[in-house]
């Protein structure tokens, strides 16, 4: 049983702002995880070329820039996946509980 | 010599290709009986799942652009492509942790009608609207451009003919069929491409024994290890900055992207669906490099650029190699059908613009029946259709390579900025976002027209071959009296040295002509190729400013309701 409540109600609610909290932290962390990934690639492109261009072992022509190239694709679906094991298992719960306060 | 027929025509790409446009037209018949509101006609009436809408998504970005070009850059530039496919996948994460849920949650069918949330409406609409006009319009003239040449190449119909076909069955999928036409379209084309690339990809590798390893050994051997190193694509790093930005944070503000977000049930939908999105779309870049070095090896730069100087034609040409002219046809169908599913969700998104943006939120002010916008909005996508068709045979033989990089930074600048703000920042008014959105629009517009891609490359680009003549000129001169210099030398060591000397001579007298002779170079006016980090940091700045400076009552007050429903999606649509 539950009464309607104002949205500036709710919003003082400590269940929201675990809520938003939460979401406002983990979509900060992961937007700059990602920003360092890309851009720490590009400055390894501009600033240290010989890295990216020795071999990933001796005698064979791979470089160490192919697996970081190809990585830093994985590694960007990965944090998307990191977002969304969060969101279903974390955040869903926390926006359900809010629903069933509001009542709605 | 290596025999191709492309730029001949394909009767079994034909084939193919009729075959992808009766199936689509059958899906837009199915689609048009399912299309009535407003609802099925710019969101296919909610219905689509997070997967499907992911795959979709999907599809919106694989243009024929990426799948042939990066291929191509690859095939011809090596390690420089594959830095280049990895900057086009790194906006989505940001897409899926700033963007996706706020905006199912607060929108009805356009990113305008979040930014317009709480601010002012009609000055809002129509300020977004532009924003999405300007991106949707160059986005449509560089696909276009691409399809008409593309289509010549591969299916050998002329110019005008391919691009007044590709726009012809892209006004009837979204004009009778809307999203609902739109999205299976693009799922099919995914499906496709994404299939195609895969076969393509295995019969490469099938090649090498399956064995990267032994993929990068031959290519080192035929282009030695500089091929598998960075090269000159990135050299000013603020320009790769610049141009890293507006890739970024330029496709969380393309609208058709954005616009998908509505076609599923809620912010969980929206949310997965960019996670398939980004792991098919970085899965296809991984697929289209592997397909670059392939044809590098297995076809030979030589021939490649043989036949179309920026290699867009390495994954064609690789793959009549390995599975002959049935494979060359059916890909070839494949990157027709790509760019049809491209423009058609292009074309979708700017009608949009124009019917529920613009016409209901400015001329009507917000209100008008729901036949009536409807009618609207499909008017708009014939206009559309018919203006991208002209604009497409207009600009016949132009460079338009800097309509994608225009695209993406006025995205991330008139777009993305305001959208953001408006989600997060309880002071951002009327007046700030209106400023933002211009100020992000022009400002990259006249950066980039100020640039070396347009003011060198383009609008100076007599001045530049001139300046290349004269300096060459001057060149062959001194080469020829060296020549005949060295000629004159003879056994005695003295004599020589002393031609060696007069060589030297000649050298140094060169110098000072190719020196004023390349100072006549044309210089861009702004020098950065991409002005994404000035053009987005002024649109930011403009309306935190502008903002701080008007305060919006009213704005503020709805703030508490926007975010209870940016954040838990009590009264999503």
């Amino acid at each position: 049983m539950s009464s309607k409540k104002s949205a500036h109600e709710i919003l003082e609610d400590p269940d929201f702002k675990s809520l938003s909290s939460q979401k406002n932290s983990i979509s900060l962390v992961l937007t700059i995880l990602e920003l360092v990934l890309y851009f720490g690639f590009i400055a390894l492109i501009a600033f240290n070329k010989p890295f990216l261009a020795s071999k990933l072992s001796e005698g064979k022509a791979t470089t160490i820039g192919i697996p970081i190239a190809v990585g830093t694709i994985v590694l960007s679906w990965v944090l998307t996946g990191v977002y969304i094991w969060w969101a279903n298992n974390k955040y869903d719960v926390l926006v359900k509980k809010v629903k069933e306060k509001v009542g709605g | 010599m290596h025999q191709t027929i492309i730029g001949q025509t394909n009767p079994i790409a034909v084939m193919f290709f009729v075959l992808f446009v009766l199936s689509t037209l059958a899906i837009t018949y199915w689609a048009a009986k399912r299309t009535r509101t407003t609802k099925d006609f710019y969101a296919a009436g909610r219905s689509i799942t997070g997967f499907q809408n992911g795959l979709a998504l999907a599809g919106d970005y694989m243009s024929a652009a990426s799948f042939l070009g990066i291929a191509g850059l690859v095939s011809t530039k090596g390690y420089d492509g594959l830095i280049y496919s990895v900057g086009w996948l790194v906006g989505w994460p940001i897409v899926m942790f700033l963007i996706s849920e706020p905006l199912r949650n607060l929108g009805k069918y356009t990113f305008a009608d979040v930014v317009a949330y709480r601010l002012s409406q009609r000055p809002i609409r129509a300020a977004a609207a532009s924003g999405s006009l300007v991106v949707v319009l160059t986005y449509l003239i560089a696909q276009m451009v691409g399809a008409g040449t593309l289509i010549k190449l591969m299916f050998g119909l002329p110019f005008e003919l391919a691009i007044v076909i590709t726009g012809s069955l892209m006004i009837a999928y979204v004009l009778f069929g809307g999203m609902i036409a739109t999205t299976w379209v693009q799922i099919i084309k995914a499906v496709l491409l994404l299939g195609g690339a895969t076969i393509l990809v295995i019969m490469t590798l099938a090649q090498f024994g399956f064995s990267y390893g032994e993929l990068f050994g031959q290519a080192e051997k035929l282009y030695t290890s500089k091929f598998l190193e960075p090269g000159g694509l990135v050299t000013s790093p603020v320009d790769a900055f610049s141009l890293g930005l507006a890739l970024m944070f330029g496709t969380a503000g393309l609208p058709h992207i954005l616009m998908r977000f509505y076609t599923v049930p809620d912010a969980r939908a929206a949310r997965k669906s960019v996670f398939i999105a980004t792991g098919f779309i970085g899965y296809f870049y991984i697929l289209t490099v592997t397909i670059g070095f392939g044809a590098a090896i297995l076809v030979g730069q030589k021939v490649i650029m043989g036949i179309d100087a920026g290699g867009n034609m390495a994954g064609p040409l690789l793959a009549e190699a390995l599975g002959g002219n049935l494979f060359l046809g059916f890909l070839s169908a494949v990157a027709f059908a790509t760019i049809l599913a491209v423009v058609s969700g292009l074309t979708l998104a700017g009608a949009s613009a124009l019917s529920h943006d613009l016409f209901v939120g400015v001329i009507r002010r917000g209100v008008a029946a729901e036949k009536e916008e409807v009618k609207v909005a499909k008017m708009s996508t014939v206009g559309l259709g018919v203006a991208a068709i002209l604009l497409g045979i207009l600009f016949k033989g132009q460079n338009v390579a800097f309509l994608v990089g225009l695209t993406f930074a006025i995205a991330a600048s008139a777009n993305f900025p305001a959208l953001l703000m408006s989600i997060i920042w309880k002071k951002f008014t009327t007046k700030g976002a209106v400023t933002s959105i211009y100020t992000g629009l022009i400002t990259a517009t006249v950066l980039i027209i100020l640039s070396p891609t347009v003011w060198v490359d383009i609008v100076h680009k007599d001045a530049v071959k001139a300046v290349g003549k004269q300096v060459k000129a001057i060149e062959d001169t001194t080469k020829a009296k060296v020549e005949a210099l060295e000629k004159q030398k003879t056994a005695d060591p003295a004599q020589a040295a002393q031609i060696d000397a007069r060589i030297a001579a000649e050298k140094k007298a060169a110098e000072p002509q190719l020196k004023e002779a390349k100072a006549a170079m044309p210089k861009a006016i702004f020098p950065l190729k991409n002005p994404g980090i000035f053009s987005m940091g002024a649109a930011f700045l403009i309306g935190i400013l502008v903002s701080l400076m008007s305060r919006e009552e009213t704005a503020e007050s709805k703030f508490e309701d926007e975010k209870l429903r940016s954040y838990v999606g009590i009264g999503a649509e």
